[in-house]
């Protein structure tokens, strides 16, 4: 849509600079007027210094670095898992039409519970060190795999599958060989949700029951009222999630421009 | 999809509920294959549900946790909407607006909401402020995102139409771009609606006086199965329902819109 004025290239950074300027300024105003005491609203600076002194220095035993290595180490396995089930399993759903009777209506109303509300079932089962996050990690990570892969795999051209059946394609290889194919966009589409929502699960659990990692790092600053190593931890959360969705961004138009290609 | 759904598929889908049901009560009351200590038996959970309805348990019944979680929910997502729903669209319709909001909005927005609950908790404590405070974060973003997308995805001829006979700007915004963006301001609010009520759970598991994450969270330190699985099913039905009522007011709101 095409509204007001198309603005300049200069004009558009210097709107950003001011908005980012606004920010900055409200927020150190606000700290340092002492409304709040500096405990509770440290002022952008002091975050900076203790984001770059939590990542030499370790705190409640690691540094900053360590407690996201082992967040992600737990977020790659219960992503590789809700991958690894839920893609089959969307596909499958898309093709047998006994199977989508069977399973949609329990996973519909499975997905109704919150992935959070896993964690006393996860901690329970698999205890707190690295099985119970990664099991709620896989419930929030698990349904954009399926219905993504289901839609790709249910709209993919008739006349493909049927060219298939016509040559004497078998299920399984009408799966693999022309509903796979055929759903990758949705697919890698549903990745990207479902990495968002894998790592925000990982860092609800993270806050409930683990003993490390960056949601810990969270906690123990909430628990010392040290706002600013909970900035610091939210900050490096950030950035963690953005270079994953910036990953599969990458791997998005990669797939898009060998397939245009192709 | 649903509303193709024949009757047969229907009976599937009962049938599939009824041998999960059938299947429970095998695995767990009449073989024990699967310990009590995981996963409780249905007479537990009947027992547990009985227990919280009418006794109460974790310092309320059922009905006092369950609207107490919803109103919260209910609160954060009615602010986020009339704050980021506007914002969104003033985003849309004016590139300087976007000019001056979008960096900050980018900056904040790879942060997940649930990460805001520590530093709400540090700054409004344990109580429903902090929680409120969260919820809006969590609805804020995608009401924003979609409805910005909203305005965006309407057509110019339509604004330059009405614009040549001589809308005037409240009639413009109120007769094209509002209803031009509505199917994606609903979209976005169904996104944002399920983010309120994660949300809400996480932050009552994590530190709350009343509320089904609270429910949930004592049920686990009790080590009582029975209790945690009639959390989840209440965290469930207060999901689903949201989401129907939403729906309903999809369909209420957009005749014109056929789903």
């Amino acid at each position: 849509m095409k509204a007001g004025a198309v603005l300049s290239r200069r004009e558009i950074v210097l709107l950003s600079v001011i908005g980012l300027a606004v920010f900055f300024a409200v927020w150190t105003l606000a700290s340092l007027a002492g409304l709040a005491s500096r405990q509770f609203l440290p002022p952008p600076w002091s975050v900076a210094a203790k984001f770059v002194e939590l990542t030499h220095e370790p705190f409640s035993g690691f540094t900053l670095q360590q407690h996201l290595a082992s967040s992600f180490m737990r977020f790659g396995l219960g992503f590789a898992l809700a991958v690894a089930i839920g893609v089959p399993l969307g596909l499958a759903l898309g093709w047998f039409r006994w199977l989508d009777a069977v399973v949609s209506p329990l996973f519909d109303a499975l997905r109704f519970v919150a992935p959070i509300a896993w964690v006393p079932f996860a901690a329970l089962w698999f205890g707190t060190g690295i099985g119970g996050p990664v099991l709620v990690i896989f419930t929030g990570a698990f349904p954009p795999c399926v219905i993504n892969a289901h839609r790709g795999a249910r709209y993919v051209d008739r006349r493909l599958v049927e060219a298939a059946q016509t040559l004497g394609a078998r299920n399984w290889q009408i799966i693999t060989e022309v509903l796979l194919p055929a759903s990758v966009p949705s697919i890698v589409a549903g990745l990207r949700v479902s990495a968002g929502l894998g790592w925000q699960s990982l860092v609800g659990a993270e806050l409930i029951v683990a003993s490390s990692g960056i949601g810990y790092v969270l906690v123990k600053g909430q628990a010392s009222i040290g706002t600013s190593i909970v900035m610091s931890g939210m900050i490096a959360i950030g950035i963690v999630g953005f270079a994953i969705d910036a990953l599969l961004r990458a791997f998005e138009s990669y797939l898009q421009r060998r397939r245009g290609r192709g | 999809m649903h509303n193709r759904a024949q009757p047969s598929r229907l009976w599937v889908g009962a049938a599939t509920f009824l041998a999960v049901l059938a299947l429970w009560y095998v695995a767990t009351s009449l073989t024990h294959v699967v310990p009590a200590v995981y996963f409780p038996t249905p007479t537990e959970v009947a027992k547990a549900l009985k227990q919280i309805a009418v006794q109460g348990y974790a310092d309320g019944r059922l009905h006092e946790h369950f609207l107490h979680s919803s109103y919260l929910v209910l609160m954060g997502f009615a602010v986020a909407v009339g704050v980021g729903v506007p914002l969104g669209m003033l985003m849309g319709w004016s590139r300087r607006a976007e000019a001056l909001v979008n960096p900050v909005f980018l900056l904040l927005r790879p942060i997940p909401p649930l990460a805001w609950i520590p530093l709400a908790i540090v700054w409004l404590g344990l109580g429903d402020a902090a929680k409120v405070l969260v919820i809006w974060f969590a609805a804020f973003v995608p009401a924003v995102i979609n409805s910005y997308a909203g305005v965006r995805s309407i057509e110019p001829h339509l604004v330059e139409a009405a614009r040549s006979l001589g809308l005037t700007r409240t009639m413009l915004v109120r007769e094209v771009l509002f209803p031009g963006a509505l199917p994606l301001i609903f979209t976005g609010l169904r996104l944002s609606l399920q983010a309120c009520w994660t949300t809400l759970v996480a932050g009552e598991l994590i530190g709350a006086i009343v509320g089904l994450g609270h429910v949930l969270y004592q049920a686990g330190l009790d080590l009582f199965p029975a209790m945690i699985v009639v959390g989840m099913v209440f965290v469930a039905i207060g999901g689903g329902a949201m989401t129907a009522g939403l729906s309903w007011l999809e369909a209420r709101s957009m005749p014109w819109h056929a789903r």
